[in-house]
């Protein structure tokens, strides 16, 4: 596998980062870096850090001598820890809490509940826009524990942007991915048509049935691609070839779709393989709107969804 | 009737849904199997996942129905928390 980090990858220029990417050999990583500046989204991070932990042997994980003066945030977000390499790198804490949540694996339920409690005293969050994190956070990670089947369970990092007043999230694993865990309740033959599938309320890989199983509902993707949508933010989910991009909502109206191909959005099915799913996204403080609105919504759109489905396996009559 | 408080299960943000079902396997079912009705009682819970919601009681429905909200009570909830718990119970019964 080689990385290269290049000076800026975020949502909304992610595309050229994850074209880049070279897969071809999983069992060593080899990360080189933009020489003037590194600037890039948790999801980046996360990424790096799951393939990192994959490969027991430190020796076959090397890292560049890296130049840029922006090192100190990758050192500061626990990356090299989670490559068992020394950077070189010192940093003095100026910010003894920071406004960010470094590289952290999450194997466990019980560890998840743990990291949600002290997760929001590191982002110093009031209690109005540490709601949807929290929720994000919680359903991100139980997906990959419940689904992924990934031994190393979730990588996450998190950080705040003051300029932008963004929060921005990005969660990696190297599990089954989506189109095998979808594959057990519907056949799939693209790795977009199973992220498609993820994103629709109602539709898990646990079953076919309506409802769901006692345990799995499947709109917990949804839900979070809600909450992106209406607050106007980016929205990736890349899993197998394929990755889904939510674009920003341009019209003023908040409008939840059930199929996320009527999203404003992009797609590309032609990317690097990952073995596994990322998932990133910005959260902007500035335009959270009230959780409770957006509960509305979802709850108009969630059974419609359902309504609909069963309505096109009616029975028709035949007329003759 | 039976009172069951979440809070000391769950804390304040209720999302571990290994909790909600080992509260509804050991707690709500054998309730209404004794025929007792229940009390979800949601004080000091200041957010849940519709994931531990739908792990809590949407079996509960599957099971015995939709009538058997007229024997569950959920109690001190805020306005997200009833919305989450209503978009479940929707969700169930457009399923049904």
């Amino acid at each position: 596998m080689k990385i290269h980090l290049p000076n800026s990858a975020f949502l909304g220029n992610i595309d050229p980062f994850l074209k880049a990417l070279d897969t071809s050999d999983p069992k060593k990583l080899e990360i080189t870096a933009n020489k003037n500046w590194i600037s890039i989204h948790p999801m980046v991070l996360s990424m790096v850090a799951a393939i990192g932990i994959t490969i027991t042997d430190p020796s076959k994980i090397t890292c560049e001598k890296l130049e840029a003066t922006s090192k100190h945030y990758l050192k500061r977000m626990g990356l090299f820890d989670f490559l068992r390499i020394d950077s070189d790198i010192r940093i003095t804490e100026h910010e003894p809490a920071g406004r960010f949540i470094p590289l952290t694996q999450i194997k466990d339920s019980i560890s998840l509940t743990k990291f949600i409690t002290e997760m929001t005293p590191l982002l110093h969050l009031d209690p109005k826009h540490a709601g949807p994190i929290k929720y994000i956070v919680s359903e991100l990670v139980r997906n990959v524990l419940e689904h992924s089947s990934s031994q190393y369970g979730a990588i996450l990092s998190a950080q705040y942007y003051k300029e932008s007043n963004i929060i921005r999230i990005g969660v990696a694993d190297t599990g089954v991915g989506i189109k095998r865990t979808i594959g057990h309740s519907y056949q799939v033959s693209t790795d977009l048509e199973a992220i498609r599938l993820a994103l629709m309320p109602g539709i898990t890989g646990t079953t076919r049935r309506e409802g769901g199983t006692e345990f799995n509902a499947g709109a917990g993707l949804f839900f979070i691609k809600s909450i992106a949508s209406v607050n106007h933010n980016f929205f990736v989910i890349y899993s197998g070839d394929a990755m889904y991009k939510l674009l920003k909502r341009t019209t003023r109206e908040p409008k939840l779709y059930a199929d996320p191909f009527r999203d404003r959005h992009s797609t590309n099915d032609r990317l690097p393989h990952w073995n596994g799913t990322v998932v990133g996204i910005d959260i902007s403080l500035d335009a959270t709107q009230e959780f409770s609105t957006l509960l509305d919504l979802i709850r108009k759109i969630y059974v419609e969804a359902v309504k609909e489905r069963k309505e096109a396996k009616y029975k028709k009559a035949k007329f003759i | 009737m039976i009172h069951i408080h979440l809070f000391p299960k769950t804390g304040s943000f209720a999302e571990n849904k290994d909790i909600a079902r080992d509260i509804r396997i050991h707690s709500i079912i054998p309730a209404l199997e004794n025929n007792q009705e229940v009390i979800l009682d949601f004080e000091k819970i200041d957010s849940v996942t519709q994931s531990f919601v739908h792990a809590l009681i949407s079996d509960l429905i599957r099971k015995y129905g939709s009538d058997v909200l007229d024997r569950i009570n959920f109690k001190s909830c805020n306005e997200s928390i009833q919305k989450i718990i209503n978009i479940v119970i929707d969700y169930m019964q457009a399923s049904a």
